[in-house]
């Protein structure tokens, strides 16, 4: 059953499997264990990025495909469900026009870049996507009657997903069942379930091939693989998967805005979350997302605590002030470069015997 | 499934040559006036021949004559710069390899060219899988499919390479490399299949391995079979044909004693060092 869930790809590492329950239970529980918005908001962050880190690694890690339009369509997902709740009021129906717009955009986008350009050599296609996305994120920014411009758009959701709705009176495990909860889970079920999705792509016979291309895709040709067929395929995929993390984030956030979806600095974490957690496997994207949010997010916080403790030393105190926070977590990534040049996951199963693989 | 005396199976009319007839008479594989040049140079210079199944045609010449450039024209992996490529009749110069490794050309290649990081047995699968068309399957498990894997293992045994199928590709020494190079090739089942100096490199008691695949191949008869070889009496053990390229110009073409005896085959060779060959 499990095996079957995993698409035959089981964690192969002790301890890459507990630390994979951990970050499980962890986010299916978050509610209960944590109080707090800012919390409910880490782990519902965790939940998106996993989605869109492991959709992006689908092209970098699996296909060998360097892109920096993965937050362009994250940005679709998000600015199509959102402009459509603005736009229609807050309905199901405004959701699914959104979501089915978004995806359209997306694929249209994504097999026109693909087409065009996935059989120039890497560094063009890189080029040439770097400048698609910076042009669609000066188009959001500057079409501000329809997009709500650098602000953004803030907008209702349907009914049963906003805070001050009540499913019943009752409490559960001492929390109220209200629109955030249900928010909160309908975000988890469809990041598992898009993440076990992906997991079966990549352990799929198309996956195979997408691994054969990016290993040598010369040979994959003379095989009678059509590379490029199987590129624009694995582009599309990937950019539809974060079209719909980014619907998904959009509907936790009830905004949407340039800074948000469609800034670079949401690319370079995406880029800096596959290091992290292991490129060309999807569970370095759960252990890399968890561990890069909860840094970013409580970093600062722990840093404040270290810098209170030891406020009677000069030095160590300011090296520790929570507002040099950036500063330690860019060594942290130098750091788990220089140690886990494979990622997080990729030094984990080196380490375990390589069993089970055919 | 897996034929009891043939050491891989044997498929008749695998690919898209069932209206053609596969007799002697009919070239399979043929080219005509093929050139192409690389910005001053001509690496292979208005060449037409014409392959035929059954036969086993050894391509030879000394190096930098041309010969692999050749093959690349044939299977797909260079377009020529002028000329035609005709495979089964129909003209195939502008398809890429995929299509014509689909109609039936399988190649092998001189320099290994593998998957480093996948194992010995994916990449043999994802031969296998090819040629059973299940490449754009993303639903379900690559582990599920059996008979692919049964498939795979076969060629691995075949070609001896059984005991390390776990192992990565670029963990093999170099002659396990060329072995799992010619276990692709018979995996593609293709009807023409061209070999680029199948046993480079390899140590003496690993060739017989090699040459007895290659000669179980000819033995079925309705294969055609096409030979880059420097090593002459590999050439003279199993070619039928002998097809010699100098400087890009096809120089010789005929039966073996006659090619290998003739004045321009001995020049040829003598002026470049290759005599001990000979």
């Amino acid at each position: 059953m499990i095996k079957t869930l995993l698409s035959g790809d089981l964690p192969r590492s002790r301890l890459l499997t507990a630390m994979l329950v951990v970050v499980l239970v962890g986010l299916a529980l978050a509610p209960f264990l944590v109080s707090g918005a800012r919390s409910l908001n880490v782990a519902a962050t965790i939940c998106v990025f996993v989605v869109l880190v492991a959709s992006y690694d689908l092209l970098l890690g699996y296909t060998g495909i360097v892109s920096f339009a993965h937050t362009m369509f994250y940005g679709i997902g998000a600015y199509g469900v959102g402009l459509a709740l603005h736009g229609m009021g807050p309905s199901w129906w405004a959701i699914f026009v959104g979501t089915a717009g978004a995806l359209a955009l997306s694929l249209v986008l994504a097999l026109v870049i693909g087409l065009f350009s996935l059989r120039v050599r890497a560094i063009f296609y890189a080029m040439i996507t770097l400048a698609v996305a910076s042009a669609f994120s000066v188009l959001a920014s500057q079409l501000s009657d329809f997009t709500g411009g650098e602000d953004g758009r803030t907008f209702k959701v349907p009914e049963i997903l906003q805070p001050g709705f009540r499913l019943f009176d009752a409490e559960i495990l001492g929390r109220v069942v209200d629109g955030k909860l249900i928010t909160y889970y309908l975000v988890f079920f469809s990041a598992l379930t898009l993440f076990l999705f992906m997991l079966r792509i990549v352990n799929s016979p198309f996956g195979r091939v997408l691994q054969a291309i990016r290993e040598n895709d010369f040979r994959a040709e003379a095989l009678g693989y059509r590379t490029v067929v199987y590129r624009t395929l694995a582009n599309c995929l990937g950019a539809l998967i974060a079209t719909l993390a980014g619907v998904l984030m959009a509907l936790w956030l009830r905004y949407v805005g340039p800074k948000t979806m469609l800034s670079f600095e949401v690319m370079t974490d995406i880029l800096l979350i596959v290091v992290i957690g292991g490129m060309g496997t999807v569970y370095g994207a759960v252990i890399g997302s968890a561990l890069f949010i909860l840094a970013q997010n409580y970093l600062q916080v722990l840093m404040a605590q270290a810098s209170a403790a030891m406020s009677g030393v000069p030095f160590l105190a300011n090296l520790f002030h929570p507002d040099r926070w950036l500063l330690w977590l860019g060594v942290l990534f130098v750091l788990s470069v220089y140690f886990f040049p494979t990622g997080i996951v990729g030094r984990l199963r080196t380490k375990a015997p390589a069993r089970g693989r055919s | 499934m897996i034929g009891a005396t043939a050491p891989f199976m044997v498929s008749k009319s695998n690919h898209v040559a069932k209206a053609f007839p596969m007799t002697t008479e009919h070239p399979v594989l043929s080219t005509h006036g093929v050139s192409i040049r690389f910005g001053g140079h001509i690496a292979v210079n208005n060449v037409s021949c014409e392959f035929r199944p059954g036969i086993l045609t050894a391509i030879v010449g000394p190096n930098g004559a041309g010969k692999t450039t050749y093959f690349n024209l044939m299977s797909g992996q260079l377009s020529p710069t002028s000329g035609t490529v005709r495979l089964y009749g129909e003209d195939v110069t502008r398809l890429g390899a995929p299509q014509r490794t689909k109609r039936g050309i399988g190649r092998a290649f001189q320099l290994t060219n593998l998957f480093p990081n996948l194992t010995v047995l994916e990449n043999v699968r994802l031969t296998v899988q090819s040629r059973a068309g299940l490449g754009l399957n993303m639903i379900s498990m690559w582990a599920s499919h059996v008979e692919l894997i049964e498939k795979a293992e076969h060629f691995l045994h075949v070609t001896a390479l059984g005991e390390s199928r776990h192992e990565l590709a670029s963990a093999l020494s170099h002659g396990d490399k060329r072995k799992l190079e010619i276990a692709i090739l018979l995996a593609l089942e293709p009807d023409i299949f061209m070999f680029d100096e199948p046993t480079a490199g390899m140590s003496v008691d690993e060739v017989p391995v090699v040459l007895d695949l290659i000669h179980h191949i000819k033995a079925q008869g309705d294969k055609t079979i096409l030979l880059v070889e420097h090593k002459m009496d590999v050439v003279r053990s199993l070619a039928d044909r002998i097809v010699v390229l100098h400087n890009g110009y096809l120089v010789a073409d005929g039966d073996p004693a006659e090619v290998m005896a003739s004045p321009i085959v001995q020049e040829a060779y003598l002026g470049t060092g290759m005599a001990e060959h000979v």
